[in-house]
């Protein structure tokens, strides 16, 4: 086992910032028996202070861009940051909407993008996977 | 007993008791995936989290006591530690015995709940604060019951006159099922019944788990924590839930195999420990696995009323019984 070795201990918090709940309910599909996230370690948290990976879903709307920014602050290092869904990915329908202010990449640094109008709970399983490769390399000290 | 020895002993205790306490942690998980149709983590799972939680970064927020913020998780770990020193391992006694009784035992598992709840009010949170007073709360609900307990049975053995009677290795070598009566059994019984309720209270488990409930307080007393303080915490959590169960062990099962079964010297010593990691196990999965699966969480106004009232009178009538059992055979 070596100790920087985020690969089979993942903690997640999910934020929503303006999401159709959509792509949350697709979350917590993950999360249920029949695809049980447990089995390779990752585990939805309830703050921040405990995460290692931002899920964030939905386009960012104007009071949650604040709220965005500080949780991404809170969140301790090494972090990542996973978009699930197009709406956080492009802003999707709600582009050019007036209360829009844009994907979750104009607000904080995204690591990855898992497309989908929800994606299925595969996609995002394997989203959160391919964050580990980063937060292995930060926690080695590697540059990203 | 030399220093040395002692030393060597405590260092025994303390290493295999926080490497059980994680195999046990994983063995929970496992077992509580499978009672809900997942597969689960791996047994090494509490390793590799807590492998991670070191390497992360520990954030103390600009709003929290500093001070008092970093040194709980070391607190209440010290403490859980501290309560595995005075618990005897199957056949052996206590290594601390001799320097203090159950009373003790008693207060240095109430002081991780302490340490966690003074986090909590300083991270300068307030789902940390809320968390906290629940905390608090459950920690005066439970003692009561807990206390009625223990008090029961010390009095019992000081009935027998058999060496001083709150020390924990007088209480392990005068099991009481086959010294009372019937009326004695069922008293033992509920006072079992009592000790059991409380322990995934003491232990903030399901149906008791309102100081941490992660789906409404994001985590209550420990939402601010991260990083090795959290790591001290979880790690603290794992020791408390092993020297709880040896405390039930001690109290009310502690038999050993080897006796009975007529194996002698080093391998019937073996034999007594192994035996002893499997009724610590028996008492987790009975009392803290289970439990979690099957409950969904409680108020904090129904854990209270529950506990002063009909678990302390479960625990009351059990002393009851023990002391008519005790007038009646003499």
């Amino acid at each position: 086992m070596k100790l920087t070795s985020f690969k089979r201990a993942l903690w997640v918090f999910h934020v929503s910032t303006g999401s159709c709940n959509g792509c949350d309910i697709e979350i917590v599909a993950a999360l249920t028996p029949r695809y049980d996230v447990e089995r390779f370690g990752i585990r939805l948290v309830g703050t921040p202070r405990h995460a290692d990976v931002l899920l964030v879903t939905g386009t960012v709307t104007r009071p949650m861009a604040e709220r965005l920014r500080r949780i991404y602050e809170q969140t301790p290092d090494p972090k990542a940051v996973v978009v699930v869904g197009g709406c956080g990915a492009t802003s999707g329908v709600f582009y050019e909407s007036y209360n829009v202010l844009g994907p979750v990449d104009e607000i904080v640094p995204v690591d990855v993008y898992v497309p989908g109008c929800p994606p299925r709970p595969e996609a995002i399983i394997d989203g959160v996977v391919k964050a580990v490769a980063k937060l292995e390399k930060l926690a080695a000290g590697e540059p990203v | 007993m030399t220093a040395v020895s002692a030393l060597w002993q405590a260092a025994l205790v303390l290493g295999g008791g926080t490497l059980l306490a994680l195999v046990y942690k994983g063995f929970d998980r496992k077992l509580a995936a499978r009672m809900q149709g997942r597969i689960g983590p791996p047994i090494r799972q509490p390793f590799l989290d807590l492998g991670k939680l070191l390497v992360k970064e520990t954030v103390v927020p600009r709003t929290a006591v500093r001070w008092v913020f970093n040194l709980m998780p070391f607190l209440a770990l010290v403490a859980a530690g501290t309560v595995l020193l005075y618990l005897p391992v199957g056949p052996f006694a206590p290594v601390l015995s001799g320097y203090g009784d159950v009373i003790v035992v008693l207060y240095l598992l109430a002081l991780p709940a302490i340490a966690m709840a003074l986090g909590g009010f300083a991270s300068g949170s307030p789902y940390g604060v809320v968390g906290a007073q629940r905390e608090l709360v459950m920690l005066m609900s439970y003692e009561f019951p807990l206390a009625v307990v223990v008090v029961a049975l010390a009095w019992r053995v000081a009935e027998l006159g058999a060496g001083p009677a709150f020390s924990l290795a007088t209480l392990a070598g005068n099991p009481l099922w086959a010294q009372v009566g019937p009326l004695g059994v069922l008293g033992l019984a509920l006072l079992l019944v009592a000790l059991l309720v409380v322990t995934p209270a003491e232990l903030s488990k399901i149906p008791f788990d309102i100081p941490e409930a992660e789906t409404e307080i994001a985590g209550g007393l420990v939402v601010e924590y991260s990083g090795v303080n959290l790591a001290l915490f979880y790690l603290a959590d794992a020791i408390k839930t092993v020297a709880m169960a040896a405390l039930v062990v001690a109290l009310f099962i502690p038999y050993g195999i080897a006796g009975p079964l007529g194996i002698g010297g080093i391998g019937g010593q073996i034999l007594d420990v192994a035996f002893f990691f499997l009724k610590v196990f028996a008492v987790i999965f009975a009392a803290v696995t289970t439990v979690r699966v099957a409950f969904a969480r409680l108020k904090v106004d129904q854990i209270a009323r529950g506990f002063w009232i009909p678990l302390t009178a479960v625990a009351l009538a059990g002393l009851l019984l023990l002391v008519l059992d005790k007038a009646v055979v003499g």
